[in-house]
């Protein structure tokens, strides 16, 4: 493969960063406190004289591991000493104004895919430039050093001096051509189980959230919002609650109003006992019933088709056709750190602290909310509590930033649970129906597939989507992997006053659920084993079979279990990532199910650091258990019903299967994702295991939706 | 006047009775490690050692402890060097690390009224939320630290 030169830029400036890193790294608690003395060599480090080494990671660590892997990058090429690496988050103005770290959003499970060969430049670029500035200092050509283990050697004379020492010199290099960067498959440092960076803080209580930002002479505020989304405060009656303790001001903010007090609990109760009057809007008396009749019924009416491979119509018509429903709800985020906000207004300026999937857009949020120039924002992004989605739009920060504006303090703004789960933008609700037609040694004639779902485009505002086919709608159905002569995917785009928005693997979370159990359908219409239905099926896929085959051998797929237990397998593609995954449920005789172990085989393409592949697949697992299990956020009178841990269940210890990773890197071009992968399969894969048991098929989420109490 | 020792430091707080525990540490005290999830002692992220009892301070009214002792994840270890601590760093349990104060404090108290929990034991004592579903990494951390411990 060729190597791509990074798009992002490299200064050949030195630059003292006092400055910036009362914008950025301070508010971690991870750059020391005598950092103004280090030297930038480039945007994206900072080497100090004690040779620490301040990497500013652009992408937002909300778990996934990113302020491990992506420093991981720069010092496979640095050849620094890794022990000395701290790291900071890059500064989303400085971005504004000299467009140096490219786009700041996480999401997609994009960060590796899209920036490795451009964090390995960073780290060749400043490696070179150290070694120059070495070079002139020794008065020996470049060609005749290295660098390794921090410091920069003269072989022919045996000399060494640290990059600390360097630094300041290097800081002025100006490189001629960019140094070459290592391939994958000779990486010496990249791809091995490295220890995460953010590990200590985060067991010390030390690790800054958002949530956790104090500022002197900072007030808190609580916020009461319309239940019926897209509602608008009608009156609201402030005398109620002004009188009391600690209470400083009533503030409305978009589609609500926001108690401000002294103390945070003082504001939130002030803001449960607020009498206020809502114009609910549209979205009135709407419930979930009605939605799933919609949704259902508009497969009926105009689809537009995102596929359409030879005549499906036709092939429908030959051999034993197989037709199947399936229903996913809305589904909520539910981070474990509750949406919140710091933000100041001042007349010179407005700096917002929070954790954001988003920086760039929430700078530009920032600015509008205040009625400021961009460049006048400073977005301190903090740790986040979890994102899966939820962090990549911020409306806490509009309600932060109008509040601070009004009362002129720094304002902590805070989510309570409830208005967390009951103002999310929701995984969008589904109707799918899939029709197939059999041949008699199982080969697929024709397979039409046709999805009713919500548009995350229109419902964000961010476009119309003319063509009425938004990828997210049909990723995993228009690029089935599995060999048939006639296909079809048909989409309807169909939006409720519920917002919708990207949910951990987004279209992937229903579309895998759907194709997955259709396979199983067909696999047993077939009176086929439905591992080697999918292999005969996947013979064209070299890539997807090595991947399911490994998750068969180590899932023990075909050897015997004792009665009630059952395995199912699963397998898709979603952020160029391949996951297979083997489940190993048991049903009660009273129909309660348990999840005991699951095994995943995952491909990649390629690793930075496998430890935290292992753990994003058992992450993304477990996320899609909770939501395969239990949960559904349902609408009654406009109004999410659910509000707490009690309505909207988690998946706990005792829920928590065994889980186990195989990975296996086809190399190559392909370059995958990790965060979300390893969601899309668990839903089919325990589904498919409980058919397996029960005979039941099941055909709409939560799990807990179908009584599995008889057998049939 | 509520009189309150935490992390054996004694403060005294004029507040009203009714402010549950949690907010008293988080921003009367500024002791932020311990952390609000729900509010309504679902999930855990909240939970510090009573008087020596694990417990979710988000449902705690602090006008019903007065003179009580708390410990809080700072107050664990100064330097991350807990036993349980020490268990979590080895197995890079914390994703986004969110509920893992009270993840750390809630193995802290099993540990100590069960010193080799089987995973039984773990299932029915970590009820704490993990959205990162970090619980294969606990479970196997938690059996680490129970080793620890005996040395």
């Amino acid at each position: 493969m060729t190597y791509q030169p990074p798009r992002i830029a490299l200064s050949r400036r030195g630059f003292v960063i006092a400055a910036l890193t009362a914008a950025g790294g301070m508010m971690l608690g991870l750059r020391p406190a005598d950092a103004a003395a280090g030297a930038e060599v480039g945007a994206w480090l900072v080497i100090d004289p004690d040779d620490r080494i301040t990497i500013r990671v652009s992408k937002s660590e909300m778990g996934q591991g990113v302020y491990t892997s992506l420093p991981m990058l720069i010092a496979e090429e640095l050849h620094c000493d890794w022990s000395k690496v701290r790291v900071e988050h890059a500064s989303a103005n400085r971005n504004l104004t000299d467009h140096v770290y490219g786009s700041m959003g996480t999401g997609g499970s994009r960060t590796i895919r899209s920036l490795h060969a451009a964090m390995q430049q960073v780290g060749a670029n400043a490696r070179m430039r150290l070694i120059t500035a070495a070079a002139q200092r020794w008065d020996v050509p470049a060609t005749a050093c290295t660098a390794s283990d921090g410091q920069v050697h003269h072989a022919a004379t045996g000399r060494a001096v640290r990059f600390g020492v360097l630094a300041p010199a290097a800081a002025n290099v100006q490189l001629s051509a960019e140094p070459a960067i290592t391939p994958p498959d000779q990486y010496s440092f990249a791809g091995k189980p490295v220890a995460r960076l953010d590990t200590q803080v985060k067991c010390t209580g030390q690790a800054q959230f958002g949530i956790d930002v104090r500022l002197p002479d900072m007030v808190y505020a609580a916020v009461t919002l319309c239940p019926v989304p897209g509602g608008t405060v009608k009156s609201y009656d402030a005398s109620k609650v002004t009188g009391r303790r600690g209470i400083l001001a009533v503030v409305p903010v978009p589609n609500g109003v926001a108690v401000v007090a002294d103390r945070f609990w003082r504001a939130k109760q002030a803001s449960l006992d607020l009498p206020v009057e809502w114009n609910p809007g549209a979205g009135a008396g709407t419930n979930s019933a009605m939605f799933r009749a919609e949704y259902r019924a508009a497969l009926d009416g105009k689809l537009a088709t995102a596929r359409n491979d030879g005549d499906v119509a036709q092939a429908l018509t030959q051999g034993v056709l197989v037709e199947a429903n399936y229903e996913v709800p809305h589904l909520s985020h539910a981070p474990m750190e509750p949406l919140n906000c710091t933000a100041h207004v001042r007349p010179d300026g407005v700096d917002v602290w929070l954790g954001t999937q988003n920086p760039d857009m929430a700078l530009a949020l920032a600015a509008t909310a205040a009625g400021v120039a961009p460049e006048k924002v400073r977005v301190h992004v903090c740790y986040l509590g979890g994102g899966f989605g939820r962090r990549a739009v911020n409306d806490e920060l509009i309600q932060a930033v109008t509040v601070a504006k009004a009362v002129g303090k720094p304002v902590k703004l805070v989510w309570t649970r409830e208005i967390d789960i009951r103002h999310d933008r929701y995984r969008p609700q589904a109707a799918l129906r899939c029709r197939a037609s059999l041949a008699t040694d199982g080969a697929l004639n024709g397979l039409h597939i046709q999805t009713a779902v919500g548009s995350i485009t229109r419902s964000l505002g961010w476009g119309s989507v003319p063509d009425g086919i938004e990828r997210q709608a049909v990723e995993g159905l228009a690029n089935q992997p599995y060999a048939v002569a006639s296909q079809r995917v048909d989409c309807v785009l169909k939006n409720t006053h519920i917002p919708v928005m990207f949910w951990r693997s987004v279209g992937s979370s229903q579309n895998a659920f759907v194709v997955e159990s259709f396979i199983d359908e067909l696999a047993h219409a077939a009176k086929q084993d439905p591992y080697q239905f999918r292999r005969k099926l996947l013979a064209h896929r070299p890539d997807f079979l090595r991947v399911l085959d490994l998750a068969a051998e180590k899932g023990d797929w075909g050897k015997p279990l004792p009665a009630g237990k059952g395995r199912g397998i699963a397998i898709h593609e979603s952020f160029d990532t391949i996951v297979a995954q083997v489940a190993e449920v048991s049903v009660s005789t009273h129909g309660e199910v348990k999840v005991d172990r699951v095994v995943a085989a995952v491909d990649c393409g390629h690793v930075v650091n496998p430890r935290l592949v292992e753990m994003q697949i058992e992450s993304g697992v477990i996320y899609g258990l909770t939501a395969a299990l239990f949960d559904a956020i349902t609408i009654k009178d406009g109004a999410v019903e659910q509000g707490n841990f009690d309505t909207y269940q988690i998946a706990r210890m005792a829920d928590a299967p065994r889980i186990e990773t195989y990975i296996t890197l086809s190399r190559g071009a392909r370059w995958g994702g990790i965060g979300e992968p390893g969601t899309p399969p668990v839903a089919p894969a325990v589904a498919n295991a409980i058919f397996a048991i029960t005979g039941k098929r099941i055909s709409s989420l939560p799990i807990s939706n179908t009584d599995l109490t008889s057998r049939t | 006047m509520i009189t309150l020792t935490v992390n054996g430091q004694k403060h005294a707080l004029d507040i009203e009775p009714e402010t549950p525990l949690l907010w008293v540490l988080r921003d009367e005290l500024g002791l932020t490690g311990t952390k609000f999830g729900c509010g309504i002692a679902q999930c855990g992220a909240c939970s510090v050692h009573l008087n020596g009892a694990i417990t979710r301070s988000c449902q705690v009214q602090i006008g019903d402890v007065d003179g009580a002792t708390v410990l809080t994840i700072e107050g664990l270890s100064p330097d991350g060097s807990h036993p349980v601590q020490r268990a979590w760093i080895e197995h890079d349990v914390p994703q986004c690390g969110y509920c893992q104060s009270g993840q750390i404090m809630a193995t802290v108290a099993l540990l100590q009224q069960t010193p080799n929990p089987s995973d039984r034991d773990i299932d029915d004592a970590i009820t704490n939320i993990c959205r990162c579903g970090t619980y294969p990494r606990i479970r196997a951390a938690i059996h680490r630290a129970a080793a620890l411990n005996k040395r």
